[in-house]
């Protein structure tokens, strides 16, 4: 079955533990500015948000791809760049709504999330799984049922629980 | 790779910034972090000279796996001549400051000198610049910061800042990172305020090249997991250090209306699990999975709105137990002051509870106090003295100064009250009934203090075959251990080998929650070694590391020795040898030091250490650790005829 990166800000403690595995597995060096995730943060509120690729269906970077170096892997339900037909213009980097294609100085070449070719390892390194990598098709259930809890807790009431 | 880091010698008067590789001799001698900064503190500064003199340096360091693969490798350690107690200061702090410092291009900062008006560092990929800060000099830690990201126009950014309190030379001011994050003990803050230095900023963007990675991503893995699979750090993740208090408090080990009391009755709104009721999120330093504290927002009173961070077990000391106070708004509001103030949290609960007593006590009055009441309890003027104190208004100016000057200035024997170690404040635990807790606060290198040396699993009880497995290692020590924390029978040793285990600890810049701190399980010196050698490639062996961390401490040693220090300057104040404990678990109560029993730990914690009597390091100890150079025969001479 189809997996898929969900992530959810309210886990998200801002270690930016992700953004050093990730640098270190794709470069072998601890560098966020070369990682393929980022977790954004709002110093001032306290809000936190990890970034990264969203592996679109119908994805920007694919569309405005002048070679189709851009392509979706269907069994592992990702978009990968193909870095023999690439030619680092970086159209992909200005067309991500998400700013999710990054392009690494130092290899001269555009980055994203390769979803670790199904496991990804800031999934594996992150005890909050404010990142999870989760069945695509029922990604959004545990969400609904904790949305429902206060209709449950109502209901509960209502009914002199 | 991880070991291309660079040191800077900035020097503010004359705006010379000069740079240099640091020499893999060091490496092998001191690691780096604090132990590095030990050595190089006792050979750059002059000896005896004033902590506000412009010649006194700062050293901002972060240790050799710092942002590499080593769980929480995320401290930033400053170091210097104190204010507060005129002998060494250190401070450390987590945060991300200390990886971006490195992705940046630097390890190990020496600032020295006086910059003419407030001014800031820009360090961004290898390149230093000194910067005009009057957009920032009179601002507050979170404001600075925020200000800072605006005037260099990037969100990624990482601050070491002082607040107001630095800025005013108040001796316990600390220096601060994000919203919480201190290296809060021994005035660090006050002297860069000296030094017109506001801030330092960093951003970077160059590789930390990783020795191995795929051993080094894959030991990492197995570290995270061998300190999140102990129950006290799960406890950690979920309630920070405040959830040490229930313990403690009931047992009976909390200093409370200053050191009258050993427990604060009545204290549950103060309990960690109140927390909830605020929080909107946890929050953990860089590359940590216990993330210790959490993000709140006030909800009562005129600070209502206001996001905080924190607080810890201390600033429930620092607002609750030691002033009576028994309200958890008073201790998020005063963590949230303390912080955007750039105050010691510790330092400052300990003052204000100080002239709490003098108060009650009659030694302070309403006319010294501008009409404040300091009574216990009294949540108000608490928050109202943190102000004073920060600004240096009134009776805040007087305890701006640290315990022993502000003593000094009142007068009436209210020195009689004062609970500090070689001029620094102590915690609000009460180590009456725990003579290792106390020795180790008698001793440690930057005066009283609960992380330089605290063995606290002590606390545990521990059966002595799990002491043995730790304390025994890695130099094979064969002396006594005792379970029991009431003992005073081989103690010294373990409170030697936390010192140890604390230096090696903050030469690599992961977190001492990491390590032998509140698990007998978690990583020490085999795991440091492990670490050291899949991030950078050096190889130590457990015991090499232990030798560093030996030739580290006892450089601390020597650069207090230098300044003057002697054998009474590791000693408790009185109350903790006449005053009995009054409340507590039996385990707790009743319970006073003995001075005769606690001479005799000293003394063979000086023998362990291979000191001599006075507290001296002797030669052959300082020929063992190949640092003979640096305490002479003269030294010794001049300091037997003084």
């Amino acid at each position: 079955m189809a997996k898929m990166l969900l992530v959810d800000y309210e886990k998200c403690t801002g270690c930016r533990l992700c953004e050093l595995v990730c640098s270190v597995k794709h470069t072998g060096a601890s560098n966020p500015s070369r990682a393929n995730v980022h977790v954004v943060k709002w110093e001032d509120e306290g809000f936190y948000l990890p970034m990264l690729c969203q592996h679109c269906v119908d994805a920007p970077c694919m569309s405005v791809c002048p070679t189709k170096a851009i392509s979706r892997d269907e069994e592992l339900n990702r978009v990968m760049v193909d870095y023999d037909l690439c030619i680092g213009c970086k159209a992909c980097v200005a067309a991500c709504p998400f700013g999710a294609m990054g392009f690494d100085e130092i290899e001269k070449k555009v980055i994203k999330c390769d979803m670790c070719d199904g496991d990804p390892l800031c999934v594996k390194f992150c005890d909050m799984k404010a990142i999870d990598y989760v069945d695509a098709t029922t990604s959004n259930f545990e969400r609904m049922r904790d949305a429902s809890r206060n209709f449950a807790e109502l209901m509960a009431k209502a009914h002199g629980g | 790779m991880a070991l291309d880091r660079k040191i800077a010698y900035i020097n503010l008067s004359t705006g010379e910034i000069r740079k240099g590789d640091i020499p893999l001799e060091w490496r092998k001698k001191f690691i780096g972090g604090r132990g590095l900064d030990a050595y190089l503190l006792y050979t750059n500064n002059p000896p005896g000279i004033d902590a506000f003199d412009p010649e006194n340096r700062v050293l901002i360091s972060a240790g050799i796996v710092v942002g590499a693969l080593a769980s929480a490798s995320a401290r930033t350690h400053i170091m210097s001549k104190s204010p507060l107690t005129n002998f060494l200061g250190s401070a450390n702090m987590g945060g991300w400051f200390a990886p971006e410092m490195r992705w940046a291009g630097f390890d190990h900062l020496v600032i020295s000198g006086k910059a003419e008006k407030p001014v800031y560092l820009w360090i961004h990929n290898g390149e230093i610049e000194i910067r005009d800060a009057k957009n920032i000099w009179g601002e507050n830690i979170y404001d600075t910061q925020t200000i800072l990201r605006q005037e260099l126009n990037d969100n990624e950014i990482q601050t070491l800042c002082i607040g107001p309190a630095g800025e005013n030379l108040v001796r316990f001011a600390n220096v601060m990172t994000g919203r919480k994050n201190a290296g809060g003990r021994t005035g660090m803050g006050a002297v860069l305020g000296s030094k017109n230095l506001k801030a330092v900023v960093c951003r970077g963007t160059m590789d930390i090249k990783i020795k191995y990675p795929e051993e080094a991503l894959k030991y990492n893995e197995e570290l995270i997991n061998q300190i999140i699979s102990s129950k006290v750090s799960q406890t950690m993740q979920r309630w920070g250090t405040m959830f040490i208090y229930g313990t403690t408090n009931s047992t009976g080990l909390v200093r409370t209306r200053n050191f009258q009391l050993n427990q604060l009755v009545g204290g549950s709104d103060i309990e960690c699990e109140n927390l909830d009721k605020v929080s909107i999120g946890l929050d953990g330093c860089f590359g940590c999975q216990v993330h210790c504290r959490h993000r709140y927002v006030i909800k009562d009173g005129p600070y209502a709105g206001t996001y905080a961070q924190g607080p810890e077990y201390t600033s429930q000391g620092a607002f609750g137990a030691e002033v009576g106070c028994n309200n958890m708004n008073t201790i998020l509001v005063g963590n949230h002051l303390v912080n955007s103030y750039g105050l010691d949290t510790l330092e400052t609960g300990s003052m204000m509870a100080w002239a709490m007593e003098l108060y009650e006590k009659g030694i302070l009055t309403d006319r010294d106090t501008d009409g404040l009441r300091l009574e216990w309890g009294d949540d108000e003027a608490v928050l109202e003295l943190i102000k004073k104190i920060a600004t240096r208004e009134g009776i805040g100016d007087i305890l701006a100064d640290g315990p022993l000057r502000a003593a000094k200035k009142i007068g009436k024997g209210s020195e009689t009250y004062l609970v500090h170690v070689k001029g620094m404040s102590n915690l609000h635990s009460d180590e009456r009934p725990t003579p290792s807790l106390a020795l180790g606060i008698a001793t440690a290198s930057r005066g009283s203090d609960h992380l330089r040396s605290r063995p606290a699993i002590d606390l545990y009880n521990l059966p002595v075959q799990v002491l043995e497995k730790v304390y025994r290692q890695p130099d094979g020590y064969d002396g006594p251990l005792t379970s029991g924390y009431t003992k005073y029978e081989g103690k010294p040793r373990i409170v030697l080998w936390q010192e140890l285990c604390y230096m090696a600890v903050d030469c690599t810049g992961m977190c001492k929650y990491h390590t032998v701190f509140l698990s007998p399980n978690h990583p020490n010196f085999p795991e440091f070694a492990k670490m050291i050698y899949y991030n950078t490639g050096l190889e130590f062996t457990p015991k090499e590391i232990w030798d560093i961390a030996n030739r580290c401490y006892t450089i601390e040693r020597l650069f207090n020795i230098r300044e003057g220090l002697t054998r009474k300057d590791d000693w408790l104040v009185d109350r903790y040898f006449d005053e009995p404990t009054k409340r507590g678990l039996p385990v707790a109560y009743n319970k006073k030091m003995d001075r005769k029993k606690f001479k005799a730990m000293i003394d063979e914690y000086y023998s362990l250490h291979k000191w001599d009597n006075d507290g001296v390091p002797t030669p052959e100890l300082l020929k063992d650790l190949d640092i003979a150079d640096l305490y002479p025969e003269e030294s010794r001479q001049e300091r037997k005829g003084k």
